[in-house]
C-alpha cells in the first residue's frame, strides 16, 4: 500500500467525522462505528508489520508532501524499528480501548469523537519525521484528553485534568523553544532526517550565555519529554490523572501516552544531539534510580489499588531509564562496549513496549473489579479468589508479569536494561535492585490482600470477570506469555535501528565539543 | 504630491465618506424601531470600501504633502480594520443590548471611526497621527457609553474619556518634544534630524520616547495604561467590546511600528527586512519591559475573573503583550510576526465575543454561571467556543498558535538578547490556558446537562463559523495568508 502511514494517521479522523453524523441517541451504532475504524487500523499496522523490512535500520515508507514552503515545513512520515512496535501497540491497544469503554453511558458520541482524535494523535507523533508536524500532532493529545479524563473520570476529574494539561503544556512550551533553536542553529529545517545529518555539526561550538547551546535544547526537549514520561520530579500529575480517568483512558495513558515520552527522547535528543548523550547518561541513569525506587515505594504505600498500578508506572519507567543510559557503554572511554549498548538500549526499548501491554492490562483488570465493587479500596476486599477463580488467575499472571517473574515478558526486558547498565553505571544498577525487591512488594502484598483471607461479606454474590472483559484482557496476556519466551520476534523488529542509533550516538558525539 | 492630485489615490476613503454621509442621511428618514436598517447601508457600503481597497494597485506614494501614506503595508491594515467593521456590524444587528436604542448613529459612528483608523494605519506626520488617533478615541468615547439607561455604560464612557484625555495629553508633550528636538512633524525629516543630534540631547529622545509611548500604550491596552480597559470593555455595547479589542488595537500597532522604524530607527526593517540601527536609543529595552508587564499582568488578572466578558478584557491585554513582544527586534521578521498574529487575533478574539453577546441575547448575563451547560445546550456554539478559547492559548492546531510561533519564530532569530522573552511568553501562554479552559470547563463539566437543543439563530450560527472555520483552518494550512502579509510588507519610504 503506498500511503499506509498516513491512512494509520487519518483513518481515526473519518471515522470521527461519521460519528459526528449519527444521532446521539444511537449509542451503539456509534460504539460499533469506533470499533470498525480502530479495528481496521489495528489490521493496518500489522500489514505494516509484514511488509516491514526488518534487515535495516534506516526509515521505511517514507512520504513526503509539501506544506509550508516559506519555513521549509513539510508533511514527512517513516516508521523505523523503533516506531512500527508503538504503532503496533497503538493500534492493538486503541481497539481494545473501545471494548474496555462499552460500558461507558454518558455522552457516548462525544466520548468516542474524542476517543478517535486522541488515536489519530498518537499514531501521528509515532509516524511524523517532521518536527513541526511532531509538535502538532504532539499538541493535539493534549485536548481530547483533557475531556476524557475531565468529562467521564472519578470525583476529582477536573483538578486531574487541568493539572495534567497544564503540566503537559509547560513541557510542550519548553519543547517549542528548544524545536525553534534547533531550527535556527541547524539551517532552517524541521526534517527530523536532515537535523539528524546536519544537527550534531551545525550545533558544534555553539554558545548561548557561555554554556554549549547542545546542553541548553537538550534539558528543553527532555523536560518536555520528562513530563510525559513521567520522570521525577515531574510525575505528580501522573497517579491523579490515572485514578481518575475512566478505565479506558488510564489503559492508553499507561500503554501508550507515557511511551511518547521515551519515544521522543530517542527519536530527537539521541538522534539530533549525540552529544548531549554522553553529557547527561549520568544524570538520566539516576532519575531512572530515583524514579525506581521513588516509584515502587509510593506504589507500597497507596491503599488504592489503581493508584499502586499507576505508581507502578512510575517505577518500571525507571527501567527504561537506565537502559536508555547505558548506550554510552559502546564509546571509546567505556572500551566499545557494543553489546552492553545493545543490551540496555534494546532493553528500555522492549521494557517500553513490555510495560505498554502490562500496565494496560493491570488497569483493565482494576477496572473490573471497580466496575463491580465501585470502589478501589485494597483493604475493602478480601478472598475474592474463591468467588472469582478465572479474574483471580488471570490477576496473578498480570502481577507476575509486573514485578517481573521469569518467563513473562517484563523479565526479559527489565533484565536487558541491567545487563546492559551495569558495565557503565554498576552503582546504579546495584541501588535499583532495591526496586525490584519494591516492584515485587507491592504487588505480592496487593494480591494476598486483595484475593486471598476471608472473604468480605459484601462480596459473596460478586460476578466472574465477563466475556468482553476477557476478550480485553487475553490478547495481552498472551503477547506477555509469548515474549517472555521467546522475544526474539520483538528484538528482531528493533535491532537494526538499534544498532542505528547506538552508531550515530557514538560516532558523531566527541566529548571534546561540550 | 498636492492635494488635488492625490484625490485619485484616496478613493477608498472618498467612498467611506459617501457610506458614512448616506447611513446619516438614511437615518432621517427612519423612525425609531426601523432604525437598523442603517445598518444594512452600512455593511454594503464598507463592503464596497473593501473592494475598492482591494482594486488599489501595490503603487507606494505619500499623498496631502506627505501627511498620509498609500502603500501595500496600510491596505493591509485596512482589510482587517473593514473586516472587523463589518463582522461587528453584523453581529450588531442582533445584539438585544442595542434593542431599545436607536441604532442610526451606532452604524454611523461605526463608519467614522473605521475612517479614523484608515488614517491611523497611513499617517506619517506627527499632526496626522495625533489627530487620527483623537477621532479614534473620541467615537469610541461615545459608542462606549452608547447603552445610556445603563449605568455601567455610562460609567465606561466616562472612564474612557478621563483616561483617553490624559493620555493623548501626555503623548502630545511627548510629540511636542520630538517636534522641538527637530523641527519637524514629518517622520522622515524627524529621522533624519535625530540620527545628527549631538549626544547630550538622548535624554530629551528617551523621555519623548516613553511619553509616546504612553500614547500608543493606551490604544493597544499595555500595561501600566491598560487600567480603562477591563471597565471600558465590561460596560460598552458587546460588540463594541469586540470592535474595541481588534481595531484599534491593530490600527494602534500599524502606527506604532511606522512610527518606531521611521521616527527612531533607520527604517532599517522598512528597506532591507534587517535589524536596525540607532541603537543607542534604549527603546528596544523599553518595549522588551513593557511587553512582559503587559502579559503577565494580563494574563494573572483575568484568571481572577468572574465575568466571561471582563476575562477577555484581560485576555486582550495579554495578547497585546504578546504581540509587543516581537516589537523589541523591530525586524522585517517581527513586523511580519505582528502582522500575522494579528489576523489571527482578528478572528478567534472577535470570535469570542460573538459567543458571548449569544449569551447574553439569551441569558441577560456574561459571568461564567451563564455558559453553564452551554456546551450540550448548543453543541455547534460550545464546540466553537472551544475552539476559540484554544486558539487564544496558542495550542496547535489552530490559527493561535501559528500567531504565537512567528512571534517566537522572530525573537529567537532576533538573537540571543531575546531569547528570554520566549521563554516568559511560553509561560504566560501556559497560565492563560487555566483561564481559557476555564470557559470551557463551565461549558461541559459542570451545569445541567438539557436534553432539548437550543438554536443559536441563522445569523449568529453564520458569524461564529465565519470567525471559527479561519480559526481553525489557518491553523493548518496558511500559506496564501503568509504570502499576503509577505506582500503587504511594503513601506512608503522617503529619502531626505
Amino acid at each position: 500500500m503506498e500511503n499506509i502511514l498516513s491512512l494509520l494517521i487519518w483513518l481515526p479522523i473519518v471515522g470521527m467525522g461519521v460519528i459526528a453524523f449519527v444521532p446521539r441517541d444511537k449509542n451503539d451504532l456509534i460504539r460499533i462505528i469506533a470499533a470498525i475504524t480502530t479495528g481496521l487500523q489495528f489490521i493496518l499496522t500489522i500489514v505494516l508489520w509484514s511488509d516491514f523490512d526488518k534487515s535495516t535500520g534506516t526509515m521505511q515508507f517514507i512520504e513526503r508532501l509539501e506544506w509550508i514552503p516559506s519555513l521549509n515545513i513539510a508533511y514527512i512520515l517513516g516508521v523505523d524499528g523503533l516506531s512500527l512496535p508503538m504503532v503496533i501497540l497503538t493500534g492493538l491497544l486503541f481497539f481494545i480501548g473501545v471494548f474496555v469503554s462499552w460500558s461507558i453511558e454518558k455522552a457516548v458520541k462525544g466520548y468516542y469523537a474524542l476517543f478517535l482524535l486522541l488515536n489519530a494523535g498518537v499514531m501521528g507523533v509515532f509516524l511524523s519525521l517532521d518536527f513541526f508536524l511532531f509538535y502538532v500532532f504532539w499538541e493535539v493529545m493534549l485536548l481530547p484528553m483533557y475531556f476524557l479524563i475531565g468529562m467521564w473520570g472519578g470525583p476529582q476529574r477536573e483538578y486531574a485534568a487541568i493539572k495534567f494539561f497544564l503540566y503537559t503544556l509547560f513541557g510542550s512550551v519548553l519543547m517549542l523553544v528548544g524545536i525553534l533553536g534547533l531550527y535556527f542553529t541547524c539551517g532552517k529545517t524541521f526534517d527530523i532526517l536532515e537535523l539528524q545529518r546536519v544537527a550534531p555539526t551545525a550545533l558544534y561550538g555553539v554558545l548561548w550565555w557561555g554554556v554549549s547551546a547542545i546542553k541548553i535544547i537538550w534539558v528543553l526537549l527532555f523536560i518536555g519529554f520528562a513530563i510525559k514520561v513521567p520522570v521525577f520530579p515531574f510525575h505528580t500529575w501522573l497517579p491523579l490523572a490515572h485514578v481518575e480517568a475512566p478505565t479506558a483512558i488510564s489503559v492508553l495513558l499507561a500503554g501508550i501516552l507515557l511511551k511518547l515520552g521515551v519515544y521522543g527522547i530517542l527519536r530527537v535528543n539521541y538522534g539530533l544531539m549525540p552529544d548531549g548523550v554522553y553529557w547527561f547518561s549520568g544524570a538520566l541513569a539516576f532519575l531512572g534510580l530515583i524514579n525506581v525506587i521513588w516509584g515502587g515505594l509510593c506504589a507500597l504505600a497507596q491503599t488504592d489499588l489503581k493508584k499502586l498500578v499507576a505508581y507502578s508506572s512510575v517505577n518500571h519507567m525507571g527501567y527504561s531509564l537506565i537502559g536508555m543510559a547505558a548506550v554510552i557503554a559502546a564509546g571509546e572511554s567505556n572500551g566499545y562496549n557494543l553489546k552492553a549498548a545493545q543490551a540496555g538500549l534494546g532493553g528500555a526499548v522492549f521494557q517500553m513496549f513490555n510495560h505498554g501491554t502490562i500496565s494496560a492490562m493491570l488497569f483493565i483488570l482494576v477496572g473490573v473489579i471497580y466496575d463491580r465493587a465501585h470502589h478501589r479500596e485494597i483493604e475493602g476486599f478480601g478472598g475474592l479468589a474463591s468467588q472469582m477463580p478465572v479474574y483471580t488467575a488471570i490477576t496473578a499472571l498480570a502481577f507476575f508479569a509486573g514485578l517481573g517473574l521469569p518467563g513473562l515478558s517484563g523479565f526479559i526486558s527489565e533484565a536487558m536494561c541491567f545487563i546492559g547498565a551495569f558495565p557503565v553505571f554498576k552503582g546504579i544498577v546495584i541501588a535499583s535492585t532495591i526496586g525490584i525487591l519494591l516492584n515485587a512488594a507491592y504487588f505480592l502484598w496487593a494480591f494476598q490482600r486483595v484475593f486471598f483471607g476471608k472473604l468480605n461479606e459484601k462480596y459473596v454474590d460478586i460476578s466472574e470477570i465477563n466475556k468482553r472483559e476477557l476478550f480485553t484482557v487475553v490478547p495481552l496476556l498472551v503477547i506477555t506469555l509469548f515474549f517472555g519466551i521467546y522475544p526474539a520476534p520483538y528484538l528482531d523488529i528493533i535491532s537494526k535501528t538499534m544498532d542505528v542509533i547506538i552508531n550515530h550516538v557514538v560516532t558523531l558525539s566527541t566529548l571534546a565539543s561540550m | 504630491m498636492n492635494n488635488l492630485q492625490s484625490l485619485q489615490f484616496y478613493y477608498p476613503e472618498i467612498l467611506l465618506t459617501f457610506v458614512i454621509l448616506a447611513s446619516i442621511l438614511y437615518d432621517l428618514f427612519l423612525d425609531k424601531l426601523k432604525s437598523y436598517k442603517v445598518g444594512f447601508v452600512l455593511i454594503a457600503g464598507l463592503i464596497v470600501v473593501a473592494i475598492s481597497i482591494f482594486l488599489q494597485d501595490d503603487s507606494v506614494t505619500s499623498l496631502f504633502t506627505d501627511s498620509v501614506a498609500k502603500d501595500p503595508y496600510s491596505q493591509f491594515f485596512k482589510i482587517l480594520i473593514i473586516a472587523t467593521t463589518i463582522l461587528v456590524s453584523i453581529v450588531s444587528l442582533k445584539n438585544k443590548e442595542l434593542e431599545i436604542y436607536r441604532k442610526g448613529e451606532y452604524f454611523t459612528l461605526l463608519g467614522i471611526i473605521t475612517f479614523g483608523l484608515f488614517l491611523m494605519v497611513s499617517a506619517i506626520d506627527l499632526i496626522m497621527l495625533y489627530l487620527s488617533i483623537e477621532i479614534v478615541s473620541i467615537i469610541s468615547f461615545v459608542l462606549a457609553g452608547y447603552l445610556k439607561q445603563n449605568t455601567r455604560s455610562n460609567e465606561a464612557a466616562l472612564k474612557y474619556v478621563v483616561y483617553g484625555g490624559f493620555s493623548s495629553g501626555v503623548m502630545l508633550f511627548g510629540l511636542s518634544y520630538i517636534f522641538g528636538l527637530t523641527g519637524s512633524t514629518n517622520y522622515f525629516q524627524i529621522q533624519k534630524a535625530l540620527a545628527s543630534l549631538p549626544v547630550e540631547a538622548n535624554t530629551a529622545v528617551i523621555i519623548s520616547i516613553i511619553l509616546v509611548l504612553a500614547g500608543f500604550g493606551y490604544k493597544i491596552s499595555a500595561v501600566p495604561f491598560h487600567f480603562w480597559t477591563p471597565d471600558v470593555y465590561e460596560g460598552s455595547p458587546t460588540t463594541i467590546t469586540a470592535f474595541l479589542s481588534v481595531a484599534p488595537k491593530a490600527g494602534a500597532f500599524a502606527m506604532m511600528i511606522r512610527f518606531f522604524n521611521q521616527v527612531f530607527a533607520n527604517g532599517g526593517a522598512m528597506n532591507g527586512l534587517e535589524e536596525i540601527s540607532l541603537a543607542y536609543f534604549p527603546w528596544a529595552e523599553i518595549l522588551s519591559v513593557l511587553a512582559i508587564i503587559t502579559m503577565t499582568i494580563g494574563n494573572i488578572v483575568a484568571i481572577q475573573q468572574n465575568s466571561i466578558k471582563r476575562m477577555l478584557a484581560y485576555s486582550s491585554v495579554a495578547h497585546a503583550g504578546y504581540m509587543l513582544l516581537a516589537m523589541p527586534v523591530m525586524s522585517g521578521d517581527s513586523t511580519y510576526a505582528i502582522m500575522i498574529y494579528l489576523v489571527m487575533y482578528l478572528f478567534m478574539n472577535l470570535g469570542a465575543f460573538f459567543t458571548v453577546v449569544l449569551v447574553k441575547n439569551k441569558t441577560g448575563g456574561e459571568t461564567f454561571k451563564d455558559f453553564e451547560g452551554l456546551g450540550w445546550e448548543m453543541p455547534l456554539v460550545g464546540a466553537l467556543m472551544t475552539l476559540f478559547m484554544v486558539s487564544l492559548t496558542g495550542l496547535p492546531p489552530t490559527a493561535g498558535f501559528v500567531g504565537k510561533f512567528y512571534i517566537f519564530a522572530s525573537l529567537i532569530q532576533g538573537g540571543e538578547a531575546f531569547y528570554y522573552l520566549v521563554f516568559i511568553g511560553g509561560i504566560n501562554s501556559v497560565i492563560s490556558l487555566y483561564y481559557y479552559l476555564r470557559v470551557v470547563k463551565v461549558m461541559y463539566f459542570s451545569g445541567r446537562k438539557i436534553e432539548v437543543l437550543k438554536s443559536p439563530g441563522v445569523v449568529m450560527s453564520i458569524m461564529l463559523l465565519v470567525t471559527g472555520i479561519p480559526s481553525l483552518i489557518l491553523g493548518i494550512y496558511w500559506v496564501p495568508l503568509a504570502e499576503w502579509v509577505q506582500n503587504s510588507l511594503v513601506f512608503f519610504i522617503q529619502t531626505i
